[in-house]
Parts: C-alpha cells; structure tokens; sequence
C-alpha cells in the first residue's frame, strides 16, 4: 500500500543562531485529521521549529514540503497563503481592536468598504462551530478572558480553511474548564480533516488529544511516541533519563560513598 | 433581556449579555462607557462649552458670527497639519518636523510661484511631492534603522527649518499677490448660502441612508439590525446641530471655502481609517506591531503610508497658512504650530499611546486650542500668555488621556 502524503513534511531542519545550533537535522510529518504533540524541556527549540513552520525564521539547511511540494516560507504571509496557520502563545491579538477585527486582521473583506456585516456573521459562524462562548463579537479583545482570546485565536486561525494549525502552548495560563474548551476545540479542528501540531508542557492535556507525540532534546528529534506509551519512557525521552541531574547525582553516590 | 423577536439571530445566542434596544438603554450604555473610560469626544465638547462661555462672558465679540468665521479660517491651516498628525499617532509615533515641512511648503510657494513665475498646480505638486519625499524619508530611518521617530523627526525638524532659511535667502519675506486665487482662497471666498445649507444637510442625509442600508443587510443577515429610532435621533441631532452653526456663520460672512475643504479631508480620513483595511491595518500596527505582522499585514508599507501622509498634509497645511497670511515668511511653521498641531490631536482624543483615535480629534482639538487663541487675543493678552495657557490645556488633555487609559484597564476595556 501506497503512504499518503503528509500534509506537511520536514526533513533535515537546522536552525543556527550566530554560534548556538537551535535546530539540528529535525525531521517532522503531520498528515491531514492527525494531531502531533511537539513536547520537550525548555530551549528543546520548540517555538523555533513552529516559528520556522510559521515562516517567522527561515531555516539554515533543509528541506520542508506541503502536500508534497518543496515550498520556502519567507516570511508569515507565505505560510498563511499556503494554509499553514499558527496561533502564537504571545503577542498573537490586538487588544485595542474587537474580535471581528482580529479575527479578520489582514484578510478584511473588500478591502476599501469593509463589509462588516459579512465578517461578523461569519465571525459568529465560526465562534459558534467551536462553539465557544463570546459575550458579543464587537466587544474590544483586551475585555475577555485568556481562554476567550485563546478562542478567538483559533477561531482565526481557521479563518482561510487551513491545512495546518500549529497551536503554541494553547492551554497555558488556563483554568480546567477552559482547558477542557480548548481541547474540545482542538478535537473539532482535527474532526474537520485539519493536521494540528500542538506544543504543550502539559502531558496530561497531550496524551488528551494527540495520535502521535515528537519529542525535541536540545534541538535534536529524540523518539516518537504514541499516547499509549508509558509516560516513564516519554519522560525519560524529553529530560534525557540516561543523562540528567537525578541520574547524575545517583551515580556519583554510587562511586563515592560516604 | 432577550424577547422572542430577537431568538435565532446569531449575536443575541448568548443570554448571559443585556443588550441595548431603545433610546433609553443607548444612552445609559454611553454613560457606562463612558464611567469605564472609554472618552471618546466627551472632554473636548464639554471643553468647548466652557471655553466659549468664559470668553463669551469676558468679550461678548467672541461669540459674534464674523470672529467664529475668522476662528474656522483659523483652525483650517493647522488642523490640516493635525490631520497628519493623526494618522501618526494611531501608529503610535510622532512626527515634530511638521511646523518646519509646512515652513518648507509655504516657502516653496513664494520662491517658485511668486518668484519665478510657474504655474501654480505645478508647485502645489511640487510642495505635496516634497512633504510626501520627507515623510518617505522619516519612514524609511524607522523601519531600516529602528530610528525612533521621536529623533528622527527631531533632526527633521532642524534640516527643514534650514531648507526654508536657505530657500527663502535674504529677502526674509516673500509676499503672496492680493487678488489672486490663492490668496482669495485662504482670506475672502466663503460659500454661498444655499449651498452651505445644503452641504450641511449632507451628514445627516449620510448617517440616516447608510444606517438604514446596514440595519437591512444585518437583518438579512440574521443579526441584530440596532436601534432604528437611535439612528433617527442621531442623524436629526447632527442635521439640526449644522443648520444651526451654518445659519449662524451666515448671519456673518458665511463658511469659509477652506473650512469645507478642510472638513471634506476629515471626513475622507475618517473613512479611510474606520472603514478600509489600509485603516484597520493602521490601528493594528499602533495596537500591537508584532500581532499585526504575524497576521500577515505588510507593517513597513504602513508606516510609510503614515509617514507619508502626515508630512503631505502638514505641505498642504502650510500652503493654506500661507495663503490664509498672504505671505509665506522665515517665521511660517515656527513658534506654536508644531505644538498646537500635535496638541489638537491629543486634545481631540486621539491617544498618544498608538491604537485609538479618530479623525474627528483633528477638527474638535483644532476649534479648542484656536478658540483659546482667539479669545486671548480679544482679551489683548499677549502671545506669552497665550503660549502658557495653550500649555496647560494640552497637559490637561494628556492627564485625561492617561487616567482614561488607567480606568480602561481597570475596566478591561483598554
């Protein structure tokens, strides 16, 4: 049997910043309705690698594939032409302007008549296909809350039928129920044929939704793993169990007992 | 409250939220804004009131239909040039070379047009090409060095002022000839009174045909159409408010052309910054630059389109003073008019903290700070006065910005 092609592939990504090596020989595939976990610790070089599917950075060697294609992404507009849609973890909304603007930031229907009554219908329909709970679309962003802005976030992000969403951290500085929203949401995304590729901390949350889950080390891929897999090993896969502080400490008492 | 004509519309799905329907809930949900902090043209209005009672009290001339005609003259040169300063405040900068560009542009006026003899279009262009090349310029230090605009428009202002100096040589003064179109334009021509009337109509006639086309097509829509009585009562209130100023300033010499010119450039603005995505794109990047890139606006193309404006119409500013002096002069663009240009913005409403604001702050701010001008002067106060008090006002409009600002965030509305 023939594999299908991956919505989006990355073969030997590295990513240099003057000296540090943030990104080294990174391989990734993300098919359509398929939601990838992208865990690791700290400066595992995670928002690099989103930032670079983004087209936020560009990658100093390697290649990356849409449906197939070798594509650049040189700058964010390219990745959002080609249906590559990311919600940042930061700086993602304009807090002065209301939830049709932001949702419609950069893609306003009729560009020298604003046609606000279709973008707020259409603002609705998608809020209400999440079905996510906004007080009123003309409400300005900075009166809701984080999982409100999370909401609108995605509901953005789905605004020009993407192939891909790429969630940053999506459920952090979240309540429980929120969370929970967001997951819904997620799972609702990934129904409609969308590959999602999700960075999270939280491991709960990721065994939740993911089918497969990519772990970074020090900007390295180090295994991939189901969510049915013990989470001993996935631990150890993330903080390097064979080489880490506790192991460490466990071995220089062995060799010097006092 | 949710009744049983609104079930099925799209923004009336959440029960949780009251909404306004008649007149009466319009009016409480200002009040609330307004508590929260959402000013808006609150403070400038009643700022008016009370300038024009206490002048009108101290020198009832104040009041009379041929100073106000004088004031609008007035207020048209420098309100062009707070019109810029709008678009570049909304970014979240500042421009401080635009007393000095529309120096520049009054300058160019008298060397070329009076002086040697060209046609007046071409040097109009010329002057416009040249405010447009400035604000390039200031555009181009901030996005390719990171330059703040602050300096950049700091040193700006120096090397026009010398470019006015250099252009103007020893004459000092070049005087615009009386009788000319140009000079008729900025002192003499006002409107005639059939017309005004009818141009006062115009708003009106715009707030109610526009509002009724929206209410129908957010009908169809399956949204809530809003308030139809409100919008009568808004588009009557603005008709009857500008019969009445035209009615009055016919009783003198009658509206100024340069004013209708003006307020025409306004209201192009205002639709430009509500209603197009160039404008959205504008309060994006002065609300947060980096969202705004990552939603895939060109932010560099923004700042030149602001940039760029703003030092062409402060051009078109000083080519009006100079036709409103009838001379164009080493002191044109110096002194108060940078100040009072920015100082109108703020006064007006427009924050200097970028993302909020209206074209309408031009034109409000401009009325404040000439009416106080104005009244000074009835009062033969001197210039030193005018300056100090000009100053106080424009401190009282940035406090009432940050507070509001301050009770915007507490009501999370900022």
């Amino acid at each position: 049997m023939e594999q299908p092609i991956p919505a989006l592939k990355l073969s030997g990504i590295s990513k240099n910043f003057g000296a540090v090596s943030a990104l080294t020989e990174i391989d990734l595939e993300v098919h359509p309705g398929e939601v990838v976990a992208l865990v690791g610790d700290n400066g595992a070089g995670k928002s690099t690698l989103v930032k670079i599917m983004a087209g936020v950075h560009q990658p100093s060697s390697g290649d990356i594939a849409f449906e197939g294609q070798p594509v650049t992404l040189n700058g964010p507009s390219a990745a959002l032409r080609l249906g590559i849609a990311t919600v940042f973890q930061d700086l993602a909304l304009c807090e002065n302007l209301d939830v049709v603007a932001n949702i419609f930031l950069g893609q306003e229907l009729n560009p020298i008549a604003l046609d606000e009554t279709a973008m707020e219908v259409r603002a609705w329909t998608l809020l209400n296909e999440l079905a996510a709970r906004i007080p009123s679309v003309r409400d300005v962003v900075a009166s809701l809350s984080g999982g409100q802005r999370q909401t609108v976030a995605i509901a953005r992000s789905l605004l020009l039928d993407p192939k891909i969403i790429m969630l940053d951290e999506p459920t952090a500085a979240l309540g429980v129920a929120q969370t929970a929203e967001v997951l819904n949401m997620i799972e609702r995304v990934k129904a409609r044929g969308i590959g999602v590729i999700m960075i999270s901390h939280n491991m709960e949350d990721v065994r939740a939704v993911a089918d497969r889950i990519v772990v970074l080390r020090l900007g390295r891929n180090n295994g991939v793993f189901l969510s049915t897999d013990s989470n001993e090993d996935l631990i150890g896969a993330i903080t390097g169990a064979s080489d880490n502080a506790v192991s460490r400490r466990a071995a220089r008492r062995v060799e010097a007992p006092t | 409250m949710t009744t049983d004509s609104e079930k099925g519309l799209l923004d009336r799905s959440d029960t949780r939220v009251r909404h306004e329907t008649g007149i009466a809930d319009t009016l409480r949900a200002f009040a609330g804004r307004v508590r929260a902090g959402d000013l808006g043209s609150l403070p400038v209005v009643v700022g008016l009131v009370i300038i024009c009672t206490v002048f009108t009290s101290l020198n009832p001339i104040f009041i009379a239909p041929n100073n106000l005609v004088n004031l609008l003259y007035d207020c048209s040169a420098v309100g062009m040039i707070s019109l810029g300063i709008v678009c570049v405040l909304l970014l979240g900068e500042i421009d401080l070379s635009v007393g000095s560009m529309s120096g520049v542009a009054s300058a160019l006026l008298g060397v070329f047009w009076v002086n040697a003899g060209l046609p007046l279009p071409v040097v109009l262009a010329m002057a416009l090409v040249a405010g447009a090349a400035v604000g390039a310029i200031y555009a181009l230090l901030r996005v390719s060095f990171g330059m703040p605009s602050f300096v950049a428009t700091l040193s700006g202002l120096l090397a026009l002022l010398g470019f006015q100096l250099y252009l103007l040589g020893n004459s000092g003064s070049i005087n615009l000839p009386y009788g000319s179109w140009m000079v008729n334009f900025g002192q003499l021509m006002v409107m005639p009174d059939w017309l005004s009337h009818l141009l006062a109509l115009a708003p009106g006639v715009a707030i109610l045909v526009l509002g009724m086309r929206r209410r129908a097509n957010r009908a169809r829509s399956r949204l809530h159409p809003g308030s139809g009585r409100g919008l009568l009562v808004k588009a009557l209130a603005v008709t009857v408010g500008l019969e009445l100023a035209v009615f009055y300033l016919n009783l003198g010499r009658g509206v100024p052309w340069m004013f209708g010119f003006f307020a025409l450039l306004v209201m192009i603005m205002n639709y430009a910054i509500t209603r197009t995505r160039w404008g959205r794109s504008v309060l994006a990047v002065g609300g947060n630059a980096e969202a705004a890139r990552r939603a895939g606006i060109n932010v560099k193309r923004v700042y030149f389109s602001c940039f760029m404006l703003c030092s062409t119409l402060a051009a078109l500013g000083g080519i009006l003073s100079a036709s409103r002096l009838a001379t164009s002069s080493q002191q044109a663009g110096t002194g108060d008019v940078n100040l009072n240009a920015i100082a109108a913005a703020v006064i007006g409403g427009t924050s200097l903290f970028g993302g909020r604001g209206s074209a309408w702050s031009a034109i409000l701010g401009i009325i404040v700070i000439q009416s106080i001008s104005n009244g000074l002067t009835l009062l033969n106060l001197s210039s030193s006065w005018r300056y100090m008090i000009t100053g106080a006002v424009l401190a009282i409009a940035v406090i009432v910005d940050a507070l509001a600002r301050r009770s915007r965030t507490q009501h999370g509305r900022a």
